[in-house]
Formats: C-alpha cells, structure tokens, sequence
C-alpha cells in the first residue's frame, strides 16, 4: 500500500513525485498478508459468518458438534467397544486427537479450495494472493476454540489439572498444525487453480491422516509393533502434535498421569515438537517459493 | 511532468483452452494432435503515461482493452516486458469485480475498500458519501447476490471512486448503469481528471471519451494501433460516422462493453 494520499483542492498542485514507480504486481509474499492484517480480518470474519449463516443457532452449533462428536466417541470407542476398561478416559484420548485432526484437515481442505473459491476478489484486483490459505488458516483456527473449550470442560471434569510444560505443548501443537496447514494450503491451492483435481486428492488425503496419528489407537500400539521403526513414525508432524494434545490434557485426567506418560508418551516430546515445528516451518517456505512461481498464471487460469 | 505508467514492449499470452481431461489428452496423443495453443493477447505494446493524462482505450472486442488493464493494475504479469506505475491504483474493471454474493451491501464496502487498500478509519469517514453516490437505498444490508447488475456497478463504481487513487481505471463500469448513473459517473470521473490524477478509461463511445480524454490509445489485435489525441483517435476508429450506426443515438454515453 502507498501511502495515503488525500485527494488535494482544486487548484493545488499535485505531486507524486516522491512515490516510487513499481511494477504494480510486486509482492513480497507472506509479509505482505501481515502487512495488510485489516484486509485479513475482514476475510476472517467473512468466512466465519458464511459459516453459520441462515442459520438459526448460529455460532452455537460450534459447541454442539465438538460435544456431540466427544459423546459418540464415548458411548462407541469406549462403551460399547469397551475400550474405556482397558484404557483408561479413551474418549478424552480420541478427543484430544481430533481436535488437532480437525484444525488440520480443514485448513488443508478449505485452504485448497480458497483461491478457487475467491475468484472475484483474485481475478479483478490486485490482492496477495497468500490471503486466502491463510484466512483459511485463521478461520478453521478460530473453530478450534470450542473444541478446546469443551475439550477443557470435561478435562477438569475428569479431575485434570492443567501444568505448565503441557500448556507449552499445547501451543507448540497449534503453531505446528497452524504452520504445516498453511503450507500445504498454499501449495495445493495454486495447484488447485490449475487442475481442480487436487481438491479431490486432498481430500483423499486427509482420509489417511486420521489414522496416522495415535487418536483412535495409543502410541504404545505402534512401540510395541514396529519397536525401533517408531522413530519413523514421529517423523509426522501431525502425529507429534496429538502427541503433544494428549500429554497437555490426556494424561492429566487419568489416575497417574505420571505413569501413564512414561507409558504411552515418547520421551522429550517437547524437544520432538519443536523439531516438528522447525519442519513444519521449513515446508512453509517451501511452499511460498512454489506458490510465488505459480502465482504468475493464476489470475487468467480461475 | 512526472511519469504515471510506463508500458514497455508488453506482451501476454493465454492459452486457448486449458482444462482437458485425462481422456481428451490421450486422444489428442495419440492422433498427435498439438496439445495446447497459445496465442498473444497483447503484443509489444510500448507507452508511456504522464500523471494528470487521461486515457480513453478503444478497440473492438477482444482486442485485449480488458488484458491491458489488468496488467495495469497488477492482477495480471505481463509474459515479456514490463509494466511500472506510480502510486495507488483504483478503479472498476468489471462490475462484480470484489464482491461478495452472500454479504451484505454494507459489508461488502468495507471489504472492497480494504482491498484496493483503504483503511477501517479510512471507510468509516467516507461510508456514508460512498452509500450516498450508490444510492441503493434500503437495500445497504440485503445481500449483494439479490442486486441487479446496475446496483452492482453501482456500488462498485461508488467505493472505487472515493479511494484516493493517483491511477484511475475504469473498464466496462458504465455499460450496466441507467442513463442517470451513467451521467453522475462521468461527473465524476471529471473531477478524478480536473484533480489531476491520472485516468484510464475503456469506451466505445466517442462522446464521452471525446468529453473525458484528452488522449486516445486504439488497440488492435494486441498492437497499438493508433496512440495520440483524442479526436484523431476517434476518426481512426471511425466511429464518428454518424451514418454507421444509426441505432445510436445515444452517442455521448453509449454502451460502454
Ligand atoms: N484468462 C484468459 N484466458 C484465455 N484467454 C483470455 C483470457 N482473458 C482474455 N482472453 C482473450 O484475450 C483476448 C483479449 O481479451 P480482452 O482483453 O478481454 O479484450 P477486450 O477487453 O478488448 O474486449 C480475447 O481474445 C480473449 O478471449
Ligand atoms: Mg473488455
């Protein structure tokens, strides 16, 4: 954005001089969405209000699908699978996991789809195009809250109390699932431009991610099968971040949380975490650079 | 004098189609058929434009009016050479150019401001004059997919004119609008000129582009067919002959498509 120029008197002379002459599609990516940070939350709020819109319960039923998601989870995986006696607070332990599931497989999907989707603002007007996955980004983050809430509600319920060194994970799990999602948002969303297939292939995609990540099944199932090739297994980042869930919230509401984390929580988590994030962050540049080679064609391809 | 926009030796080129399925490739394979074609929208387009001119582009359809001014104002890169401009840019391109169909008129002000990069304060103090020029009424807070397209001008028009834009571009703005819009935008897109910014402005109308330009660009297939003043321009094109349309009688505005 240039500078503010109020339009001047009739007769007063008028200067420009001192603004430079740029190319007018010069972007710098990334900074340029957080440069202009009220244009994004204008976007934020726009999807959010889509969301729920003409509907009559409004942002409640953010509350009510979470809630009911735990109760089936409960009464399925625990009860009638039974899986609550051999294991202790199972549902809290899927719960956890699909907190972060959720916040990741609709920032990849929605993201993918947000460039498409936007059309009218991408193809008449100059906007950074990185808006958009992003947006996506904050909006299926902003949809977490509730589910932390209630995530939270029956927690404490459970006799959890929260500790410092989880609260910590817990951030760190946000920020990898924040990072790694907007990164494969931007590079699916530019491909998505091109052929709209890959929304199907994300799709397909974040089918899997359900089940590579300790949330339906513990981590100790996967230690006790492929012993030393479970290292492999923390590779994903998405898996470290439930992981991360479970030793923030999990653990807490069973009745030894210290034993339970030797148990089914790897060792140093914390620092595996961070090594995610780091990943993470390097896939994010990743996909600007791609983003920013593709973004070229994309006005005339939508 | 100071340089607005600078156009130099601009080519783009599009693809003629683009999306085929796996089925259509493979046929095409194997009767080796060419397997996309390309053609140039725009080529070796070169000028030079100095702040306070305003620009009226003629040219038939698809003469690449549209592509230019989306290279102009940044949605578009130009495949060869290269396009510089000074300062901010505004202006309608389409009429449901950055709208959004679910939100409300109201809504959609502040998100169309902000894009062409007005702020929250920015569009707080100018709401009302921007409502005011739309003149949509009652209708501010129903959603703007139940607008009809004049009222999506309209609105478009409105916010694009009160940005403090030094580049002014208007495309097809004019087309949708009833006969009094049509004369309140051109009104007010004199004052964009006598405040000194610098105005591109697509017509088919020699009248109102004879009232608004004092320059005449004319692109033809993607080349600068003719570029200088106004009333040259205008019996380039041959569009005085009155004779030749004799269903236009409303030669001052016209339809602007
Ligand atoms: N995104 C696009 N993809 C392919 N061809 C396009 C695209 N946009 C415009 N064209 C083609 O480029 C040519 C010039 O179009 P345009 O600039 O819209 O012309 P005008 O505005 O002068 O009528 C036309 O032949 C049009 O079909
Ligand atoms: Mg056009």
């Amino acid at each position: 954005m240039t500078a503010v120029e109020e339009t001047p008197a009739k007769g007063e002379p008028y200067d420009i001089s001192h603004l430079p002459l740029v190319a007018p599609s010069a972007t710098t990516g990334l900074f340029e969405v957080f440069r202009r940070r009220y244009l994004l939350r204008l976007l934020v709020r726009r999807e959010i209000s889509a969301r729920y819109q003409a509907s009559f319960l409004g942002i409640l039923w953010s509350y009510v699908n979470p809630f009911t998601q735990f109760l089936l989870y409960y009464f399925i995986l625990g009860i009638v699978v039974g899986l609550q006696d051999r294991f202790q607070n199972f549902a809290v332990h899927v719960f956890c996991g699909l907190v972060v599931v959720s916040f990741f497989t609709e920032t990849f999907n929605a993201g993918t789809r947000s460039i498409v989707g936007n059309k009218q603002l991408v193809q008449k007007l100059a906007v950074p195009r990185e808006m958009f996955p992003v947006a996506s980004m904050l909006v299926s983050g902003y949809h977490v809250i509730p589910q932390l809430a209630v995530l939270f509600v029956v927690a404490l319920a459970y006799g959890w109390t929260p500790d410092p060194v989880g609260m910590l994970g817990l951030f760190v799990a946000l920020l990898i699932v924040g990072t790694l999602g907007t990164a494969l948002a931007l590079l699916f969303s530019a491909a998505n431009v091109f052929f709209r297939d890959f929304a199907q292939a994300v799709n397909v995609l974040t089918n899997f991610v359900r089940f590579g990540v300790p949330m339906i099944y513990p981590y100790t199932l996967v230690s006790e099968r492929f012993g030393s090739f479970a290292q492999f297994y923390l590779l994903n980042p998405i898996a470290d971040a439930v992981l991360l869930v479970q030793r923030a919230i999990w653990v807490g509401t069973t009745s030894d949380p210290a034993e339970f984390t030797r148990m089914h929580i790897p060792d140093n988590i914390l620092l595996i975490g961070l090594g995610a994030f780091g990943g993470s962050l390097v896939v994010l540049v990743i996909g600007q650079l791609v983003f920013s080679r593709l973004e070229n064609k994309i006005p005339e391809r939508l | 004098m100071t340089t607005s926009i600078v156009v130099d030796d601009v080519s783009k080129k599009f693809t003629l189609r683009y999306h085929r399925t796996l089925k259509q490739v493979t046929v095409a394979a194997m009767r080796r058929q060419e397997l996309s074609n390309t053609f140039w929208a725009l080529q070796n387009v070169s000028f030079e434009v100095q702040q306070g001119e305003s620009i009226g582009l003629m040219g038939l359809n698809g003469s690449g009016k549209s592509t230019l001014l989306k290279l102009v104002n940044g949605v578009m890169r130009p495949d060869r050479g290269q396009v510089l401009t000074r300062g901010r840019i505004a202006g309608l391109i389409a009429a449901r150019a950055g709208f959004h169909p679910q939100l409300s008129g109201r809504e959609n002000i502040y998100l169309n401001a902000a894009v062409q990069g007005m702020s929250e304060a920015e569009t707080k103090r100018k709401f009302d004059d921007i409502v005011e020029f739309a003149d949509i009424g009652r209708f501010l807070d129903s959603q703007v997919g139940h607008y009809s397209s004049g009222m999506t001008a309209r609105l478009g028009f409105s916010v694009a004119v009160h940005v403090d834009s030094d580049i002014f571009l208007a495309d097809e703005v004019l087309a949708v609008g009833d006969r009094p819009f049509k004369k309140k935008c051109m009104e007010r897109m004199k004052e964009i000129r006598d405040s000194g910014r610098t105005i591109f402005y697509v017509s088919h109308a020699p009248g109102s582009v004879r009232k608004m330009c004092n320059r005449v660009i004319v692109l033809e297939e993607g080349r600068v067919g003719f570029d200088g003043p106004t009333d040259e321009g205008i019996s380039y094109l041959k569009y005085d002959n009155k004779a030749d349309d004799e269903d236009d009688t409303d030669d001052d505005l016209g339809a602007d498509i």
